[in-house]
């Protein structure tokens, strides 16, 4: 009899708990997907079905006009090119310097305890304070609207968190292994690049990440610091609301061109996000 | 192959002085090992030879060379950590070939040594394996052969059997100490481990806050221990101290424990000896053994104890008594004593036993 009752409560359980779990997700991935699902389908629907009611959940005949006015018309071709070399360029500068800086604080002491705090109060300032002063002497030095003025803004601000996340990377890497790479015959900068740094790998892929969607997302700055060459991406999407009225596909088909690097790059990261968390220092 | 000498060494960290002044003379070959409890100074000192510690005063040579402004790489030393420090992104053949490469000796080259330091120490199979998938024994086996495979002219090993079990620990103790015999070049080991320090070495050099407490033979050090501080740290289990008076009477000294006289023997001389001096005797558990016939043995004194705690090891029994108050471990045979609270004889060697002065704690 009692076993009957545990089996009983057994077999519930197994079958309860998987009915919460699927629904739980299932409401996230709807979450999470729906408005994803939707601009797509906007961006590929004829404008006559936006507003149509009932909704169309997928259209008839799926067209590309939109991608065509988004990419050539609205020149969102030009944005998004520029978007990457602007995101790539920063990412890679930041991700270096934040790793030398870091390594630095991390090892030396650099600066004692306040250099590195300091170092993150820079993110404390709201963008808006300083982007007059930052046009104002780009425009002195001839940097408003070029590539190296935006690159050159987008590394300074996101260094703070590429050191701070490379910084607790070193920290918690023990010491006698490039101790034991000094012995063996490197320098300090060899021991640096052929044991510290390749450690450090998922460190630097985590802060490149980071890095590289806040600049790849970041509006504000893109806006005052350029206008007909260097625009990015984000920009773009400013024509979209003009007196002619709102438009939804080209504006649903340049969101959709934008998710587009963000997705290839989790792709590739994610593998070596993996492959980093096994390695690790050994220890006894 | 090199000699290491060491004068008027200071190490401070800020305002913490780690080693206060250490000489040290490290002949080529030899085997020295620096013990001593943690934080005495001995793996700031290691560190300090390697190089990758600055001195704050004094000089360090190697091989007659003072290499104090060496870096590390320059100074043709091998070092074996606690941690193994094995690099986890290479292979067990990379990271032995790691400094050969860092040197730039050629591949062909690189290759052949690695192999045969593998096969010195039995690690040829693993040479493609990653660190990670080694056991404790192997990966310390690795960091050995990282050292050994650059021929360096000094090993320098610290703590490198801490991280191990027991077992494992014992054996590769015994291969270290092979592997001095074998290559026969100056090693300089660190360890908190009096029994490692026994083992291991031609030469123990035992420190204590930052200073050298004795230095000399293993042997040297057990039985003939310059102060309290060394007597008690090695031997296990530990010397037991008891104190007690010395007196001068027509035959020489004699050491009074309450009512009981124990002359010491006319061969020993006492330097700094005086009538009426507090002393702590100092008893070996090996320096008590279960009386036989009916006289002691020359140099020994009679003395009739109440056995408190049994310990039984198998071949030998450790028995604790009270000598005049004081708790006293001796290591009797087996079967010498069959429970506690059985009155049994005991010989006390006086020949052997260690005198201190009580107020400097020194050896008379």
């Amino acid at each position: 009899m009692a076993t009957t009752v545990v089996n009983r409560v057994r077999r519930s359980r197994l079958r309860r708990i998987p009915i919460f779990r699927i629904l739980f997700l299932a409401l996230c991935f709807l979450f999470v997907l729906a408005p994803l699902y939707w601009t797509f389908v906007t961006s590929i629907k004829p404008s006559d079905d936006f507003l149509a009611s009932p909704p169309v959940w997928f259209p008839d005949n799926p067209t590309l006009v939109h991608y065509n006015a988004a990419l050539f018309a609205y020149r969102g071709l030009n944005g998004l090119i520029n978007s990457l070399i602007v995101s790539i360029s920063a990412t890679v500068l930041s991700c270096l310097f934040g790793t030398l800086m870091a390594y630095s604080l991390a090892r030396f002491n650099t600066g004692g305890q306040h250099l590195s705090f300091w170092v993150l109060s820079q993110r404390f300032l709201p963008p808006v304070a300083i982007v007059l002063p930052i046009f104002l002497n780009y425009r002195a030095l001839g940097l408003n609207d070029t590539h190296v003025g935006l690159i050159l803004a987008y590394t300074v601000f996101t260094l703070p968190v590429s050191v701070w996340m490379m910084f607790a990377y070193f920290r918690q890497m023990p010491r006698s292994l490039e101790e034991a790479a000094l012995v063996d015959g490197c320098t300090r900068w060899t021991s640096f690049w052929r044991v510290a740094v390749p450690l450090a790998v998922p460190g630097i892929v985590a802060a490149a990440i980071f890095t590289f969607i806040a600049c790849w997302t970041e509006f504000f700055f893109a806006l005052v610091l350029t206008s007909r060459n260097a625009y990015t991406l984000p920009t773009v999407f400013r024509a979209f609301l003009s007196f002619q009225g709102a438009q939804y596909g080209a504006a649903s088909a340049l969101s959709i061109v934008s998710l587009v690097p963000s997705i290839v790059l989790g792709v590739l990261v994610q593998k070596h996000l993996v492959r980093g968390l096994t390695l690790g220092a050994i220890r006894g | 192959m090199a000699e290491v000498r060491i004068t008027g060494l200071h190490k401070r960290y800020g305002a913490f002085h780690a080693v206060k002044g250490i000489d040290l003379d490290v002949p080529d070959g030899e085997f020295t090992v620096l013990v001593g409890p943690s934080g005495c100074g001995k793996s700031t000192l290691l560190r300090t030879i390697a190089g990758l510690e600055e001195a704050s005063d004094g000089t360090i040579e190697i091989g007659g060379e003072v290499v104090n402004d060496f870096r590390p790489r320059d100074r043709d030393v091998a070092m074996v950590f606690q941690d193994y420090a094995l690099y986890p992104h290479m292979s067990v053949g990379n990271n032995i070939g790691f400094g050969l490469k860092a040197r730039g000796m050629p591949k062909p080259e690189i290759a052949a040594r690695v192999g045969e330091a593998a096969r010195m120490l039995g690690i040829e199979p693993l040479l493609d394996r990653l660190p990670r998938h080694l056991s404790g024994g192997q990966r310390q086996r690795v960091a050995i052969g990282r050292a050994i495979v650059r021929n360096p002219r000094i090993f320098l090993f610290d703590e490198p059997l801490s991280n191990l079990d027991a077992q494992l620990r014992d054996e590769m103790r015994g291969e270290i100490k092979r592997l001095h015999h074998t290559i026969a070049t100056t090693m300089i080991y660190v360890t908190h481990d009096q029994i490692e320090a026994m083992t291991l070495a031609d030469r123990i050099v035992l420190m204590r806050d930052g200073l050298i407490e004795q230095q000399g033979a293993p042997l040297e050090l057990f039985e003939r221990p310059a102060n309290t501080f060394v007597a008690g740290f090695l031997g296990s289990p530990r010397m037991s101290f008891i104190n007690g008076r010395l007196a001068r009477s027509a035959e020489g000294y004699v050491v009074r424990i309450g009512d009981l006289a124990m002359p010491v023997p006319a061969g020993r001389t006492l330097d700094g000896a005086s009538d009426g001096q507090e002393i702590l005797l100092g008893l070996r558990p090996e320096h008590l053994t279960r009386s036989q016939g009916d006289a002691p043995p020359p140099g020994c004194v009679r003395h009739e104890v109440q056995i408190e705690l049994l310990q039984p090891t198998g071949s030998r029994s450790y028995a604790t008594f009270r000598l005049a108050g004081e708790p006293v471990i001796a290591e009797l045979q087996a079967h010498d004593v069959s429970r506690p609270g059985e009155h049994v004889p005991i010989d006390i060697n006086m020949q052997r036993a260690s005198i201190f002065d009580r107020r400097s704690e020194r050896a008379l």
